[in-house]
Formats: structure tokens, sequence, C-alpha cells
């Protein structure tokens, strides 16, 4: 043996087992804390959670499912705390509604007074006590003008039946009977789109757990997932092609869309430039899909072409932007990411440029540094300091439950287990009130302009620890800025207010459809100033179990000046805005 | 896991000689087939793997720090057959979203061969080593792997069949048949103690993960001891066993961490009884 080899092995020995300890610093979340006035001039925004004194002060509760679950019942109803944003009295100021799933629990839509307060109106519209054994649990709601009289109605997926309001001139809504809809269905997501553009908007919905579980009269324990990571025994997709009269047609198997993976989120956007919104559907425990618009007839799937659906994750997120202001949409998935555990990271798919092989994305959340969340659930694109570029705010955390007990163990120890053995809850260890990935420190990923996000969520004043689910944008006091709605599973509904430094401009955009659906869902808008380009679309609810302001909303710096705005219209139809005043809305219609 | 042939005949001295051929290939290059095939049908039915480019990071660092340290240390270039199975080991068995810790898995695995051994064995399996500091050092950015087989038996049937069948070629049958047949028994016994079902315990040998422990790293010649049949079983039996306790105090990395504990102790044992029967040998011989 050569001596000097030896000590040469030694000390690289000794080198390689330091790297570990050199490297831990910076995988630390931000732990910067800084006074208002810091924040203003260091990151140009603070938030202050205002929710309680807004007059905002609802809470979720979870429902209790059949006791044959109980023993793992905080991981089977762990969701249904959803947001979303409407003006649904068209009074020029954005509504919200809140979903709420213990049964008996009310649902919330707090109407905005414009004064910065709000008021709770859903019981006496009709639309709060949506909750019950009988007829299901609210897991979220979309808002879409079915019948295209300019109010926007309102869609309540649910664990059981789904159901659609019609909003009468903003002061009452009427149950609609006979949609078309599925009688039961565990739906966990639901978009508006208009996938045919016909001008009449259609529905999509996502199931969850297979729709013929009634979840509250289990015939036996042998409904989980049959793979932590390959599960196809989820519940239907259903594609609703809208008749415009609150009847729905099933066109589902018609269009191929035939998947049974437990989807937890979709979104709808037009991701190959042929003029027909696609659909996109985040996935727990499988992979995520893509299913492309042929023409307004047939979707192909193209998951795995593209490259988001090859490798599978426990997906509970879609949300788009245009993330380096080049006017294409990146989608952003959240998973989990547990340190030592499951480290799965959160996806950001970026699309290639000039790909001659078509549409094809890659996983850039490292490089962006989006990458781990936690137990990462809702999140949303949207500049929160107006400086042109599109920031993230993503919450998080699964069952806060005992602090000093995890079920972790319990949870890696089952979920490899083959399907006969994951698939029955029975075998499931009970939790016993422990937390699994509870306490979680949420994420606000300023981002660069130049493909690095960085997180100040302490700094700029999130510092709560709520099970997260849902977060919805949205200028609630019409000031050109974006202030965030966080719904939290068993825990209060936060709003933070956004407080801007000066010297930034903003413009946004409300849309109205004539040729096409008159909530406009399907639009796009590329705003073209200071050399940038940056696109939005008009979604029909995005993220998990949220739905943010119809108005699109750009931050410009210090910009004074925009170049054009050239609107995109589901109809085909194309309106160029020659350089639009900032500082203001621009409501536009379709002509 | 390296499992290239010992360079001590274990018959010698009551265990069984790994054979020089099987079905007339080298026997060294069997393994090395068997987990490549593990990694294909893994991958091509299931995407077990992080990224191909992730475990060829581990595969060319593990060629590369062999070959220098071979040089450096031995002074001669080496088998390269142990070196790949490390290197396709630690990229199958560590998650991480980025690359160093794939890179870093695999030096260190390589590199613990030539640093940490006595009397010209190594004492850890490398890839065990590499795997549990990783997990230890790196939680922030490494976990194992943790992920099913998907829905489909077949290929599970199939990696155990082979699996079993080399192992049986390769003499090692009976190590991995008593660590199954012990996790099943702890199995029961942790199902009673904490009140949990008998198959949420014994659902974690049915994970890829586990083929390869039981298939590549407690039955790797260079650090299986060489005592007797009966001494290898012992100690399998003794990893089983930490691993149980480990399990009962929760902890996720428990199989790695047993062999991590039990193997060093019982090379150390080993060594030391054989280096005895050398010199009472020896004095035999000389008187």
């Amino acid at each position: 043996m050569n001596k000097l080899g030896r000590i040469f092995a030694a000390v690289l020995f000794v080198a390689l087992l330091s790297v570990p300890f050199w490297l831990r610093g910076s995988y630390r979340v931000s732990e910067i804390r800084v006074d208002s006035s810091a924040a203003l001039e260091r990151y140009g925004f603070f938030l202050s959670e205002v929710a309680g004194e807004s007059g905002v002060e609802f809470k979720h509760t979870s429902p209790r499912l059949d006791q044959k679950l109980d023993h793992i019942m905080p991981i089977i109803a762990s969701m249904g705390a959803g947001a979303s944003v409407v003006d649904f009295d068209r009074d020029g100021w954005n509504d919200l509604y809140f979903t709420n799933s213990g049964e008996g629990s009310k649902n919330a839509l707090y109407r905005n007074n414009g004064d910065g307060t709000f008021t709770d109106v859903a019981a006496e519209l009709g639309i709060a006590d949506l909750n019950s054994r009988e007829n299901g649990v609210s897991m979220g709601a979309v808002w879409g003008d079915f019948d295209n009289d300019g109010f926007e109605d309102l869609l309540v997926y649910k664990w059981g039946r789904t159901e659609l309001f019609k909003n009468n001139g903003g002061k009452s809504f009427t149950r609609v009977e006979d949609t078309g809809f599925p009688a039961w269905a565990n739906i966990n997501t639901a978009i508006w789109l208009d996938f045919d553009r016909d001008g009449v908007l259609d529905l999509f919905l996502g199931g969850y757990f297979h729709e013929d579980l009634d979840l509250w009269n289990l015939p036996n324990t042998l409904m989980m997932p049959e793979s932590f990571e390959y599960a196809r025994n989820g519940g239907r997709k259903y594609l609703l092609r809208g008749l415009g009269n609150g009847k729905f047609e099933d066109v589902t198997t018609a269009a191929g869309i035939d998947t049974n993976r437990w989807a937890l989120a979709a979104g709808s956007a037009d991701f190959d430039g042929n003029g027909f919104p696609d659909i996109f559907i985040a996935n727990d425990y499988a992979v995520s899909e893509l299913f492309l618009n042929q023409d307004g007839k047939r979707f192909v799937a193209a998951g795995e072409s593209s490259g988001v659906g090859f490798s599978p994750k426990s997906g509970m997120n879609a949300s788009f932007g245009d993330v380096l202001n080049d006017g294409r949409l990146s989608i952003y998935v959240s998973n989990i990411s547990e340190e030592g555990i499951l480290l799965q990271g959160n996806n950001l798919w970026v699309p290639r440029t000039n790909s001659s092989e078509g549409l094809k994305y890659d996983n850039q959340a490292l490089n962006f540094g989006v990458e781990r969340g936690g137990w990462s659930w809702a999140a949303q694109f949207g500049d929160l300091n107006n400086d042109g570029n599109q920031d993230l705010f993503l919450t998080n955390g699964y069952i806060s439950a005992d602090k000093a007990a995890n079920y972790w163990y319990d949870y890696s120890k089952v979920t490899v287990g083959h399907n006969t053995i994951i698939g029955d809850a029975a075998n499931w260890p009970s939790m016993e009130g422990r937390s699994l990935a509870g306490f979680q420190q949420k994420r606000v990923w300023l981002n660069d302009g130049a493909g690095r996000f960085n997180d100040a969520a302490l700094a700029v004043g999130v510092s709560e620890t709520f099970d997260g689910r849902a977060v919805a944008f949205a200028d609630l006091w019409n000031r050109g800025v974006l202030d965030v709605i966080v719904a939290n599973q068993n825990g209060p509904a936060l709003i933070y207010k956004n407080n801007p430094a000066p010297g930034k401009n903003w413009i946004a955009f409300e849309l109205e459809g004539s040729l096409s659906n008159r909530s406009a869902i399907g639009a796009s808008v590329t705003l073209f100033w200071d050399g940038k380009r940056q696109r939005q679309e008009m979604t029909g609810g995005i993220g998990f179990c949220s739905q943010n302001q119809r108005r699109l909303h750009f931050g410009l710096g210090t910009s004074g000046s925009v170049e054009k705005a050239e609107i995109v219209w589901p109809s085909g139809k194309k309106t160029i805005i020659e350089s639009p005043g900032v500082g203001q809305i621009h409501k536009i219609k379709e002509q | 896991m390296s499992t290239t042939v010992s360079a001590i005949n274990p018959a010698s001295f009551g265990g069984d000689a790994v054979p020089m051929k099987m079905w007339g290939i080298d026997s060294r290059f069997i393994a090395p087939i068997l987990i490549t095939l593990i990694l294909l049908v893994g991958q091509l039915s299931f995407g077990i793997l992080e990224s191909y480019p992730q475990t060829l990071t581990a595969i060319g660092v593990c060629i590369l720090a062999e070959i220098i340290l071979s040089y450096a240390v031995v002074g001669k270039f080496p088998h390269l057959a142990s070196a790949y199975i490390s290197g396709i080991s630690a990229g199958i068995l560590i998650r991480s979203p980025e690359f160093w810790p794939f890179a870093l898995c695999a030096a260190v695995a390589i590199c613990s061969k030539y640093v940490l051994r006595l009397e010209g064995r190594h004492l850890w399996n490398p890839t065990n080593f590499a795997v549990s500091f990783m997990l230890f050092a790196a939680p922030f950015s490494v976990a194992s792997l943790s992920i099913q087989w998907g829905n489909n038996i077949y290929a599970m049937m199939v990696i155990w069949l082979l699996g079993s069948i080399i192992v049986y070629r390769l003499k090692r049958f009976h190590i991995t048949a008593t660590y199954v047949a012990a996790f099943v028994a702890f199995a029961f016994f942790r199902s009673v103690w904490t009140g949990d079902s008998f198959l949420a315990e014994v659902a974690p040998i049915t994970g890829p993960m586990y083929q390869l422990f039981i298939f590549f790293m407690i039955t790797d010649p260079k650090t299986t001891i060489r005592h007797s049949k009966a001494a290898q079983i012992i100690v399998v039996l003794a990893i089983a066993g930490v691993e149980a306790i480990l399990r009962l105090m929760e902890n996720v990395h428990a199989p790695y961490y047993a062999l991590f504990l039990v193997g060093p102790i019982a090379n150390l044992i080993d060594i030391y009884w054989l280096s005895k029967k050398k010199t009472g040998s020896e004095l035999a011989t000389t008187a």
C-alpha cells in the first residue's frame, strides 16, 4: 500500500465528510425579520393581517366522516378550506367567498363595504348552509357567468352533491336544479372554461376519492390510494359542456379525458397556442396530466410527451405565471418536502423556447429557488411589490396537532407498502393526535426578474403557521396593489393587506366578453412595456381550491408608460390598446 | 454494496466460497447485471429514479473515484464492477432534487473503502456507509428511496425471483432468507407491541429499497463476515433485531442505520477471530 496514497485518501475522505456541514446554512428558511419601514425599503412592500379588524371572522372546520376512519380522520378530512374572489354585485369592489366543511358549518360570502370592512351576507342570499352529511360538504367554489347575464354565478364543489347557484342581479341566489352534474362525486377541483369557444362557459370537475364512495357510509375501509405514487383508483373527471341555461352535457369520454387519478388542482390556459384552452391537472399520488385541446372537441394527453407527467409526486396546486416576462406561461405544481424523509420538491415547469419537438417543459424550480415549501398547498403568482415581476405566495402545512409528536414514521412506513396494504385504511396506524408536517412557515418568494426568487415571508409580515390550503390575490381596497387572502384548514381565514412603497406604477384590466363568454374566462392580456412582455390569463379558478380576482393586475416598476396591451379573447378576436394609461383600471369590452 | 469476489476464500474459514463463474459469466458481473435489471424495471415501469442524469452522476463519480484511489493507494487499475454497483445503488437509494448529493454520496462510498479498513478489509459496506452518512448529515437535501413498485406485483416478483436465484448461486441465499424471515417475525412483534396492523409493519419490505438492501447490501461478500454460515446468520439476525428496535423508536432510516451499527462490529470480531485462528494455525505449523 502506498503510504502517500493512503494519506491522500484520508484527507479526501475527511474533506468529503465536511461538505454537508458547510452547505447546511444555505438551506435554512429565511428567518430575516425587519420592521415595516425596512421591509418597504428592502422589498417594496409589507403585509398586514387585517381579517379581524375588517370584519372577516371566518373559521374553517373539518367534517367527521365514517367512524371506520376515526384513527386517521385528520388525514382524510384534510381539505375544504377554499377561497374565491368575486364582485358578485358588480359594485366595483372585490368580495370574498370562503367554503367550510364541517357538517352544519356555514360558507361565507363577505361583501366588500368599500370602506375597509366586510359583511357576511351568505346566509341572507342563500349560499351559506351547504354542508351536511346528506348532501356532502364543500371543498371549494368558483365563480363564472354561466348564463351570460353579467352577474357571476356560483359553483360549490363538494364531496357529495356539487351545486350551482344562479346570481340574481347580485341580490339573491337560486339553486339550479337538473344541472346534469353527477348526483354524487368527491370533487376536489373545479374550473370554469370555454373549451369549445362557443361563448358559453363549460366546467371541468376533478374527482379525488372514487365517486362510488359516500365517505359517511363506507362499506369497508378499502378507499385509500392503491399507491403513493402510481394510484389510478381515484375519482373520475367530468368535462361538462355548458348549454347556457344551467344545464350541462357530460362530454368527458368523447373529449378523451379518461383518467381516474386523484385530482387536487386543475387549471386551464392555451399552452400550445392553438387558440383552444388546454387543461392541466395536478394529481395527488401520481404524475401531473396535461390535456391539449385539439379543436374544441377532442383533447390529447400530453403529460408525458411534454415532460410534466413522468415523475410522480403529490401534486396539490396548479398555477400559471409568466416568471421571465417573456410572454410564456410556466406552471407551478406544489408537492411535499420534508427534510430527510420525503423531498419531492415543488415543480416549476418552464416551457422550452424554440423546441422543435413541440410543447416541452423543464422543471426549473431548483434553479429559480421555489422548490422547497414544506407540505405545500396553494400558490399564486402576482406582482406583490409592483416591480414588474410576478412573485409567488405559497401556503403550506398539513396537520398541526401535538407539537411534540409526529406521524412521519408511520406515514412513511405504510405508504411504501403494496396496494393491498396502502389501499386499506385499516392498515394505516392511528394518528393519536400527532402532527404531520404541521406548523410550517409560509413562503413569499420575490422574483428578482433575473430567474431567481428569494423568500421574504417573515420579513414582509407573514409569520403565521396555520395549516394553509387556499390562496387568492385581489385588490380589495382598489388601491392598485394585490392583497392576499388565505384559507386555513381548521383555522381562520386571513387577509393580508398590502402596504406598498411609493414610486411603483401599475395598470389593471377588467374584461367583458360579448362573442366570448361574458366572464372572459380564457382571455389573455399581454402587456408590453420597458422592453418587457408579460402575459396573464383570465382563469375560472386557479391554484388549490382558489380563485383570484377577475381583474388582471400588472406592476410596472418605475416605468411611467406602457407601449401596448394585446388582448386575445376566447373567441379568437384580438384587441390591441396602444399606450394605455398607467395607474388605472381599464374596463374593456370585447368588440 | 461492493460485490467483488473476496480476496480471502471464505471456505477456508468455514464460510462458503463465492463461485468464480456463474452460467459461464464471471460472477463479478452477475450483481451488476441484476442491479441494472432492477434499475431498468423500476425506471421503465414506474420512473423510480430521481432522474437519469443524477444516477449517471453517482455512477460516474464512483468509477472515477475508484480509479483515482486505486491508483493512489494500491497502484493498479481496479476492477470496476464494485464501483458500478455502488454508483447505481447510491443513484437509486438516495433522493434529492439536486446533483451534489449523488456525487458526494458516491465519493464518500468509494473513499470509505480505502480509508475505513483493517487487515485489508473494509469495515462498512461502502454504500451503506455513504447513504447513512448522507441521511444523517444532509437531511436538508437528501431523503431515502421511499416509494413502492406501484401496483404491478409482477415486476416485484421478477426481481425477487431473479435476486433469489442469484444470491443462491452466490451462496448468500441464507443471509437474504434469514433477514426476510427475521423482518417478518419482528414485524409481528412490533405489531403486537404498537397495536398497529401486521400488514403496516411488514409493508416496508415490499418496497424496492428493501430489494436492494437484501440482495446487495447485507449479502456483500466484502463486508459479510467470513467465519461461518452460522455466524453470518447470527449477524443478519442482529441487524434485523437492531432495525426492529430502531423502528420501535420510529426511526425512518432504520435498516441503513442497523447495518451501519452492526456491520463493523461484526467485521471487527470476525477479523479478530480469523487473525487468532490464523496465528494459531501458524504456531501449530511452526511447532
